[in-house]
Formats: structure tokens, C-alpha cells, sequence
């Protein structure tokens, strides 16, 4: 039950990567990294959740920018979905985050939302977000995988106890790219592959990533790989702006004579982490990125998937963006 | 007729704090030791709560007192209690605690204790009316339902009612309201086409800019209170009966209302609990509802399960409709939906005969309340497809099914059919399809460009556009300034400024010369209707016009007094009064006003016409002696009801891979009489047509059928379309007949131009899928989706408050 009015917490505004480590460490549960603020104070306004000690990362300048590195791109992850949606570095090398990242939210949210945020953000569940005592919030039931349960933003894959979806837009576009997550804490920097970033009710039902307390996401590494590559992003939601994606697809693909050589794709809001559609690349690899293709693409991408009672039509419509993903991009 | 005023473009005095962000909301005010509350709502769809402790609370530093419902007067069954110990909708406020900031009273309510006992809930009207099906209510499961007056009763339909409905149809038992016309049965045997269709449309949330925030105090025995209301002087009777006081002891400021839809056509139920904590505790509260507030207690439209059978004579003529509704009434009062529906049916195509059947039943769900177009838009959205349906079953093209029908001279409404006052529908179906060149464009229809289809539809809305009985008041002032005091309120279209411009025609008075007196009771405001139901600009006008005129004859009277001869023989123009043979003989506008104020009586307000309402009485003994009082009762006969139309063409490009519907091209044409502010009109059916794409495909209401849950409790969720989900040009026009029952030949409009909109953009979508009817609003992606793959719809053809 909203409240609007947040509960009093110390705030704490480091001004370098060192000093939020050293907080994020001293504070573990009770601490908060907050980056745009998009997603905390949504659920600080509504007293779900809260942490005494919040860690304000908008003064650490070294989180910001967008840095061309020896082997790719770095972007800080307080950089704001803007500033990646209009670099032209990210559109020229990267075009799929670029436009991944012009999908998400509205101009305003995105001129504040940072691509940390984008990725670290928590389910968007109603049921969850409502602050209902489900899985995910240390109770013990599932209000949307109910006989009745309104789920039509739900999974189709990686249902465990908790059936929420990723809404991020930029993170199938990261898996694609394969983007290394720089990750600092008290013992050091390590580096994990987007694609492993992403965790699911299986591994912890009550986080989205591998970031643990005293974890810091400090930026994303793009490698050269998939530079230049053929990109394809679609997201549909309901609504043009300020929407989560119902389904979204991310593609980079290389054609070489005629052939596609090299393809990556991921789907988002099927599964609780972006879904690398491996079965789809292995398809597609050696053919022609034809109508043909595309069809067989889209039948092989929704085997085994297994719909609630309200979003079976994520079946034909993620069917449909992977044979757009082939044959358009 | 040629007017001076009337038909063109002026900027309303409101404009301008509007756009510079001066204008002054309720949120905005503050007054000395303002303190701030907040409320307690309950986590539950149907409960009722014992052992509450606040005892803890009350020690809190900060914390000023609680109110609670015991404390309140209660009004009587089903009205909404401004709290309660027996919530009936999930976010229902219980208890309200003032404390020196937001934050104090929002940790306050962390700390109170109580008793939640659960009480059986429903959130499907269907299963409420089912044998031994849940009461949403304690004291009844269903409703008659009557603005002001509705009746709670128990009503269960039988077993056989509900085996005797196919699948996916509407089962129909005893109604509690029903009315007929003409032979139903004998006229459907008799039809070259029958059509049988079952239907929902989804009750929506009003999606107010402004939560309904309130603040309140005390001052020598008079509450103040500042309030975000469509209605001003209609308001004052209704905050009079809430609040148990004499309307004279009220102060009620309503300046700038940031949209309400309908859901603030007249003071609502929370606006007493800042009222009262102001007065428990003896400092001014200030109550802002944040928007999760605004959607669990800012009211919704009704919902409707529905069927209806159509019969068509081979020509496409309407030979007899029979209605049978369903409506999803919330918790309380609510709001006659269902009456206007079966109206506007029998308004829209004139059916030669008719039959309505309905039935309020209570929901654990948001009250309820008139929203744009109340029950009116709905059959749009509803039956309009049908229409299309039927046009392609008898080969017609679908402009022609609707001219054949649509309401023109001689046209009536209702079981009494009752005539309209005017209706130029035919004259607005050509207005519109020629903008929007229906002719060459019907022949895109199904046209493939890739993965897109071309759709183009017509749409056509219906409502009532007056009333009459209120009371004008203007004044004018030794100053030389012509004052037009209007109680009307503020929704935000500016039909208090184009309105007030026909006492300025009618005493032709220069623009500038003007001041309309608004916003605020104790800038003595007529008894006036409130700005609802698309009658401001046929009521109003009326109004206007007779205190003018009663201002006009005064004029005379004077000038004919110092000057000679008789009033007959005196005209006015140029801000004087003069007689007609020797314009050398007159009197200034000031001077007359003087003279007025020296006259007193009548003449300046010491007197009052009898037959004007107390609210104006109270108004006119305000003003007494400060000028010339132009003041009567609109008297003038009406014969008929003042009725608007729209017509509307949409044009979409359906997406048949991802389900997306791209609006790409709208006009509408609309019948509203005489054309007062073209600006106006043009931004209100672009507005309408916005909202009703609003209905048609976005906006969502959704409740977990378990747990009582709204799954729409903000923006995001709810989602009324954005400015990228619009067509970004949209062509408007209006037929421009006068109506021969208002003295200037305006009528309203501010409804229909939704239907039409919403109505238009179904068509189209129909017409890109080949003609697939859904049956029910909104037409969601996931819906075309499964209709285009083959896949059943998740949800059940009867299913309400669902995806």
C-alpha cells in the first residue's frame, strides 16, 4: 500500500569507486547502491523495501562515460540510457544497445536511468512490486502462478516457484553483444560474462543478478567481436513509450556469402534472465538468413516453451520477432 | 446569424497561470500551521476491522490525532463513507492520521495495530449473480441503480438462467430495470438479419493529472476548503449535506481542477476527512493523495457484460435492438451507466423498436462514477462493430449502413421517445468522410505493405448536450467593466470563458471589458450545473444569456427613467444605452451602473427575482449595491433533448507479426449547434478521440480474482495512451446547425468525441483482421496476437477485469 513517503535512511554520496566499495562492504544487507533511482525509490516510496544505509553513486564521476578501450568499448554504469541511445560510437560499433537502450522507458526516464540500473533492476511482477509476501520477497507462495493469476507479463521458460520475467531491454542486447559486467568489491575487480550476470529463481529467487551485498557494478565491457555486425532489436509493449517489454529480441548476426556465419540472439520477458536462443543460432548458422530460415528460426525458438493462463501469446509473438530478427535485420 | 463574439478564437483568462505554472491547484496552497495527513487503506478487498490501536501512534512526537470512521457522519447505504471499519474495495481508507509532516503521518500508520476479519468478495458481477454467489456487500449483492438514489438488493439469478446461455453468451435473468418500445420479438422474426452478440467493456480508471487533493481549515466558524472539483456552485449544496453544515459556513476554492473525467463532477467522499481532522485537532490539513491513492479510491467507469440483438431490414435499417446489461457497479452508489447505454442505443440508430433489460451488481472494486461518455461511449465500442458486421453480411458499405439510421430531423431518444432538440448526424457522417475521403480510402481496406495491413473504420458516438433551470448573474460596475459571475467550475476545457461570452454578445460589451468571477464561493457564484454530462455549453449559454438579457431590459428601464420615453424605445451598443430615434440621448454602461446602485432594489441586487435558487440568492445579496444586476432563472422553454453527435474515421496499420496497431490518421465531424470556440472544439475532439484510443486499445483494469488485488495502481499500469500511441495530426470539423432550443443555437460536445474515436479505431482494427469482431474493450496487443495465430483468447468471452 503506497505511502509515497519514504522511511528516513542515512545517505551517503562517495565520490569515487574506492570509497562506495569500502561503503557498499561496510554496510553488506543493510546497504544500497543507488544509481538513477528509478527503481529505489519506487520501492522506498512504497515502504516494500528499504536499507538503512543508501550508497548514491550520482558523484562518482569515474562510473560515468563511454570509453573506446584497445579491444572495445567500456561504458560506466552510471552512464544514462540518453548518452548510450545517442553515442556514436555505440550506435556506429554497437547499434543493437543503441537502440535497445532508445526502447526503454520514456525520454525522461532515460535522460536519468543508467545502464546499471537497466540491468540490476528487480522484476516487474505486479504482484511483486505490489509487496505481496510471495517467493521472491522471503514468503512462501506465488500469487501469479495461480488457477487465476493474472500473468500475462509472465515467463514462458524457468519457472521455479517465482515465474517473473527480466524487463530490462538493454540486457538481450548485452548478452548479444557478449558484455563483460566489471563487478568491484572489497576483494578485488572480476569480470562475469552477461550472460551469467543474469541469475533465475533457481540459483536465488530473491535477486535478478550475481551482485551480492558489497557488490558493485562499476561498468560493462563490449569486446570487438560483434562490431559491425548485422544488429536486430524489436521490443513490443503495450504502449509506444513508459512500458515494459512483453517480448523484446536482440540480434547480431554475420552473413558471409550468402550464409550466416556467426549469430547471437536473446529474448527478453520469456524467462527470468535474458533468453540466449542458442537453438536458434545453431539453426540459422551455415543458411541463408532467408524466409525460410526465418520460419524454422521462430518454430525452434519457442519449443518447450510452457505459457501461464494469460500469455500464451508470447508463443506466435516470439516466434514472429526471431523470423523479423533473420530475415530483416 | 453573424456574432460578434461567438465562433472565434479567444484565450481564456485561465490560460496563462496554466501554461507558467501560476495557476494555483489545491496542492499548491498552504495556509498558517498546516498540517498534513495521511490515511490507513485497507490491504483487503472485503474485511472488517476491529481492535484498532492507535494508542502507540498518538504518543509519536509529531503526530496531531486520528480520525476515524466512527467520528464521520455515515452517509446512507450504498453512498461511499469518507472511512470505514467495513472496507468493501481494496485501498478503501479506514482511519486518517494528521501529523506535523507526510513522513511522520506515513510512520504513523506503520505503527497502528488492528483486526482484519475477511469477508466474502467477488470481483465478476457473474458470479455474484449466480445462485449463492458472493455478496460484495453485506446488506446485498446487486443494485438498481440510480444517480442519487441507488437501491442495494439481493438478486440471484437461477441455475437454468445461466444453462439456458451457449457458451460465450450472456446469460440474461430477471432484471431490475427494463424498458420497450415498438414489437422486439415480432421485429427480429421479421428481419433480413439478426445479430446476436454477447460483449464486454472494461470499466476504466479515470486517469486524473491532479490526484484529488484536499485541504482544509477553520475561520470563525467557516471551514475553508480548497478542493480539486469539475463543479463549483452545484458543489455547494452536496459538501453541505457531507459535512452536516449550512452551505453559508462554507468556503470552497476550486479554481483549476487538473482533470477528472467525470470522477470530480461533484465533491467526493474524502474530502471530509481533511475537513474534520482540521476541526478534531484545530489546525489546517492538507491531504494529497499520491497516485496509487488516486487509483484505488479516484473512482472508475462502470463495467458492462452485455448482449444484444440486433435486427436489420436487407436495406441496413435498425428495425429492433434488445439490450440486456450487466453492469459492474463497485462497492456503492455508483452511476446509471447502463441507462444512458440503452439511451444512446435507441439515440444512435433510431431503432424502430427496442427493448432494455439491466442489472447493477456490486464488485469489490473501485467505485464507480460517470466517466466521458458514461455508458454512451461504451455502446460505441460496443455495438458500432456490429453495425459493421452487419454491413458486410448484407453487402452495404458501411457509411451507408449508418446514414440510413443515424439520427437526422425527427429523430427521439429514450422509451418515451423523447425528440431530440436537433441532430444533424447525416450532415457530420459526410462532414467527416469527406476529410477524411472515405471514398478512396475505404478501397486500402486489407491492402499488405510487409507485415502491415491497412484498416480504415467509421465510428459514431451519441450524448445528451444540455439542460436547463440554472440561474445567470452578471454584473455591471461603475468601473465599466461587464462581471460574469459563473458557478459552472473549471474541468479544463474552457467552456466557463466561451459560455460567459454570450452575456458579453448579448450586452456587446468589448472582451476586454469583461471579468469572469469563478473558482471560488465567496465571489458570489450563481446556482449553476455543474461541468459534466456535455451540457456547460447549452446550459450555460442559456444562462448567460438570460441574465444578460434581464441585464439589457435594467438598461432600458434606467435610461428610459432619466431620459425619457419608454423602455421599447432604447438599444444598446458601444458600452451605452440609447434611444433609437436620438443617439444623442444615452447612457454610458458606468453611468447607468451608478444609477442602478442609486436606484437599489432590483436594480442592484437589494432585490432578487424569487424563483432563482437560494445559491444564487445568497450570491445576488453579496453584490447587493456594487452595480447593475443582470439576474434570473433560465426560463426559457425547452422542447426536447439538447443531443450531440460525432462521426469519425480512423485509418490503422496493423503489424499481423507483432500485433501493434499504429493510428495513422483520424478526422472527426462534429454536430454541436452553433460553433462558440473553434480552438476549443478542435482541441476537445482531438482530446476525445485520444481517450477513446485510450479505451479502444491501452488502458488496462486489472484485479486478481484470489485476492481482490488491482493489478493498476499507476500510470505505467494502467496505461492511457501516450503521445507516440496518437496520430500527431488529426483533422476536426463541425457541422455548425444552430439548435433552435438555445437562444445562441450552441450544445455541448465533450462526450461523444470520445465514442467516435474509440469506435473508428475499433473499426479499423476489425477491418484489417478481414472483418474479426473481439467483443469486447480494450483490444489489446495479446489479443490480436492470439486472433491472428489461431490461439483462443486467455481470457473467457465473459471475463471481466482481466487481460
Amino acid at each position: 500500500m503506497s505511502k509515497d513517503m519514504m522511511r528516513a535512511f542515512e545517505l551517503y554520496q562517495p565520490d569515487s569507486v574506492e570509497n562506495a566499495v569500502e561503503l557498499l562492504g561496510r554496510f553488506g544487507a543493510d546497504g544500497w547502491a543507488m544509481a538513477g533511482g528509478n527503481d529505489t525509490l519506487d520501492w522506498f516510496k512504497d515502504r516494500v523495501k528499504y536499507a538503512g544505509s543508501v550508497v548514491d553513486l550520482s558523484g562518482v564521476e569515474a562510473l560515468r562515460g563511454i570509453r573506446e578501450t584497445a579491444d572495445g568499448v567500456e561504458i560506466g554504469a552510471m552512464t544514462t540510457l540518453t548518452e548510450i541511445e545517442t553515442s556514436p560510437l555505440i550506435q556506429e560499433r554497437f547499434s543493437v544497445l543503441a537502440d535497445a537502450a532508445r526502447r526503454v522507458a520514456s525520454p525522461q526516464i532515460r535522460n536519468t536511468g543508467t545502464i546499471g540500473g537497466n540491468v540490476a533492476q528487480d522484476t516487474r511482477c505486479w504482484y511483486y512490486r505490489y509487496g505481496v509476501d510471495c517467493y521472491r520477497a522471503g514468503g512462501n507462495s506465488c500469487y501469479a502462478d495461480t488457477p487465476q493469476g493474472q500473468n500475462r507479463e509472465h515467463c514462458l521458460w524457468g519457472a521455479d516457484r517465482c515465474i517473473a520475467v527480466t524487463p530490462s531491454d538493454t540486457a538481450p542486447a548485452l548478452v548479444v553483444l557478449d558484455a563483460r559486467m566489471v563487478i568491484v568489491n572489497g576483494d578485488g575487480e572480476r569480470e562475469v560474462p552477461a550472460e551469467e550476470f543474469f541469475i533465475g529463481p533457481e540459483i536465488d529467487i530473491e535477486r535478478m543478478t550475481v551482485l551480492e551485498p558489497g557488490d558493485l557494478l562499476t561498468a560493462i565491457r563490449i569486446p570487438n567481436d560483434w562490431a559491425g555486425a548485422q544488429f536486430y532489436f524489436e521490443k513490443v509493449a503495450d504502449r509506444n513509450t513508459w512500458d515494459f517489454p512483453l517480448v523484446n529480441i536482440a540480434s547480431a548476426m554475420f552473413v558471409e556469402g550468402g550464409a550466416v556465419s556467426r549469430i547471437r540472439m536473446a529474448a527478453g520477458a520469456v524467462e527470468c534472465v535474458p533468453r540466449r536462443l542458442s537453438v536458434v543460432e545453431e539453426i540459422v548458422t551455415g543458411s541463408a538468413p532467408d524466409e525460410e530460415t526465418a520460419a524454422l528460426a521462430g518454430q525452434a525458438a519457442v519449443r518447450g516453451a510452457t505459457p501461464f493462463n494469460y500469455n500464451h501469446f508470447k508463443i506466435p509473438l516470439l516466434e514472429n520477432l526471431v523470423k523479423r530478427a533473420i530475415r530483416d535485420s | 446569424m453573424a456574432y460578434t463574439l461567438l465562433g472565434k478564437d479567444f484565450t481564456p483568462p485561465d490560460v496563462r497561470a496554466k501554461v507558467t505554472g501560476s495557476a494555483k491547484y489545491t496542492e499548491d496552497f498552504r495556509a498558517e500551521g498546516m498540517a498534513f495527513c495521511k490515511l490507513l487503506l485497507s490491504p483487503a478487498p472485503h474485511a472488517r476491522v476491529t481492535n484498532v490501536d492507535v494508542s502507540a501512534v498518538l504518543e509519536m512526537e509529531g503526530v496531531l490525532g486520528v480520525l476515524q470512521a466512527s467520528e464521520l457522519r455515515a452517509p446512507p447505504p450504498p453512498v461511499e463513507p469518507a472511512l470505514t471499519d467495513e472496507p468493501l474495495f481494496v485501498g478503501q481508507p479506514i482511519l486518517a492520521v494528521a501529523a506535523e509532516s507526510e513522513t511522520i503521518a506515513s510512520d504513523a500508520l506503520d505503527a497502528i495495530t488492528y483486526d482484519l476479519e475477511p469477508l466474502p468478495f467477488t470481483v465478476d458481477p457473474l458470479e455474484a449473480l449466480y445462485p449463492g454467489g458472493p455478496g460484495a456487500r453485506s446488506d446485498g449483492n446487486a443494485a438498481v441503480v440510480n444517480y442519487g438514489n441507488t437501491v442495494v438488493e439481493t438478486r440471484h439469478w437461477t441455475a437454468q438462467d445461466f444453462a439456458a446461455a451457449e457458451d460465450g453468451q450472456l446469460p440474461t435473468g430477471e432484471p431490475n430495470m427494463e424498458w420497450s418500445y415498438g414489437d422486439v420479438d415480432r421485429a427480429l422474426a421479421d428481419a433480413a438479419l439478426v445479430l446476436d452478440e454477447s460483449f464486454v467493456t472494461a470499466g476504466l480508471a479515470h486517469h486524473s493529472m491532479e490526484p484529488r487533493t484536499t485541504m482544509a481549515y477553520w475561520e470563525n466558524g467557516k471551514v475553508h476548503l480548497h478542493g480539486s472539483c469539475q463543479s463549483q456552485s452545484l458543489s455547494m449544496p452536496i459538501l453541505a449535506g457531507m459535512l452536516g453544515m449550512a452551505q453559508e459556513d462554507i468556503v470552497f476554492v476550486s479554481e483549476y481542477c487538473g482533470g477528472g473525467f467525470g470522477s470530480k463532477a461533484v465533491p467526493f467522499p474524502s474530502m471530509a476527512i481533511p475537513v474534520n481532522l482540521s476541526r478534531k485537532i484545530g489546525r489546517p490539513v492538507m491531504m494529497r493523495l499520491t497516485r496509487h491513492e488516486e487509483y484505488y479510491l479516484g473512482l472508475a467507469r462502470t463495467g458492462f457484460q452485455g448482449r444484444i440483438r440486433l435486427g436489420f431490414s436487407s436495406d441496413g435499417r435498425v428495425t429492433a435492438a434488445d439490450l440486456f446489461l450487466i453492469q459492474e457497479n463497485g462497492p456503492h452508489a455508483g452511476f446509471p451507466n447502463l441507462t444512458g447505454a440503452a439511451a444512446g442505443v435507441s439515440a444512435m440508430y433510431q431503432p424502430e423498436s427496442m427493448r432494455f433489460r439491466g442489472v447493477g451488481v456490486f464488485t469489490n472494486t473501485p467505485p464507480r462514477m460517470a466517466q466521458r461518455g458514461p455508458g454512451y461511449n461504451e455502446m460505441s465500442a460496443a455495438i458500432e462493430p456490429l453495425i459493421d458486421k452487419a454491413a458486410r453480411e448484407l453487402d452495404l458499405d458501411r457509411l451507408a449502413i449508418r446514414m440510413i439510421n443515424a439520427p437526422g430531423e425527427g429523430a427521439t431518444v429514450g422509451p418515451q421517445r423523447t425528440p431530440l432538440t436537433s441532430a444533424f448526424l447525416p450532415e457530420a457522417l459526410t462532414m467527416a468522410a469527406e476529410q477524411f475521403n472515405w471514398e478512396e480510402r475505404k478501397a486500402l481496406s486489407g491492402q499488405r505493405n510487409g507485415s502491415k495491413v491497412t484498416g480504415v473504420g467509421v465510428g459514431l458516438a451519441y450524448h445528451p448536450a444540455g439542460n436547463n433551470g440554472f440561474d445567470g448573474l452578471v454584473r455591471l460596475t461603475p468601473e465599466g467593466k461587464l462581471h460574469i459571475h459563473t458557478g459552472v467550475g473549471n474541468l479544463g476545457t474552457y467552456s466557463h470563458s466561451a459560455t460567459s461570452r454570450v452575456a458579453a454578445e448579448v450586452l456587446k460589451c468589448d472582451w476586454a471589458d469583461c471579468i469572469i468571477e469563478r473558482g471560488d464561493s465567496r465571489r458570489h457564484l450563481p446556482h449553476n450545473q455543474g461541468q459534466f454530462g456535455s451540457n456547460t455549453s447549452f446550459t450555460m449559454s442559456r444562462t448567460n444569456y438570460v441574465a444578460a438579457m434581464d441585464a439589457v431590459a435594467k438598461l432600458k428601464e434606467i435610461a428610459a427613467m432619466d431620459l425619457g420615453g419608454s423602455p421599447e424605445d432604447y438599444d444598446i451598443g458601444g458600452h451605452r444605452v440609447f434611444a433609437r430615434d436620438d443617439e444623442s440621448k444615452f447612457l454610458t454602461y458606468p453611468d447607468a451602473a451608478r444609477r442602478a446602485i442609486e436606484l437599489g432594489g432590483r436594480f442592484s441586487g437589494e432585490e432578487a427575482p424569487e424563483d432563482i435558487n437560494p445559491t444564487t440568492q445568497m450570491a445576488v445579496a453579496g453584490l447587493a449595491g456594487t452595480g447593475l444586476i443582470g439576474v434570473a432563472r433560465d426560463n426559457i422553454e425547452l422542447n426536447g433533448q439538447p443531443a450531440a453527435h460525432v462521426a469519425g474515421c480512423a485509418q490503422v496499420e496493423l503489424d499481423v507479426e507483432t500485433g501493434l496497431v499504429e493510428v495513422v490518421d483520424y478526422a472527426a465531424a462534429v454536430d454541436c449547434g452553433t460553433v462558440v470556440h473553434p480552438m476549443s472544439l478542435a482541441t476537445q475532439t482531438k482530446g476525445g478521440a485520444v481517450m477513446g484510443i485510450g479505451m479502444a486499445r491501452y488502458e488496462r483494469h486489472i484485479y486478481d480474482r484470489q485476492n481482490g488485488l488491482p493489478g493498476n495502481i499507476g500510470f505505467h499500469q494502467a496505461k492511457p495512451p501516450s503521445y507516440l500511441d496518437v496520430p500527431s495530426e488529426m483533422q476536426t470539423g463541425a457541422v455548425d446547425m444552430p439548435d433552435p432550443e438555445n437562444p445562441v443555437g450552441i450544445k455541448g460536445m465533450g462526450e461523444p468525441v470520445m465514442g467516435a474515436g474509440l469506435a473508428a479505431v475499433l473499426n479499423a482494427i476489425a477491418d484489417a483482421m478481414g472483418g474479426h469482431v473481439f467483443n469486447r474493450t480494450p483490444v489489446t496487443t495479446d489479443m490480436i496476437v492470439n486472433a491472428l495465430a489461431g490461439q483462443e483468447q486467455s481470457h473467457g468471452p465473459l471475463d471481466v477485469n482481466t487481460a
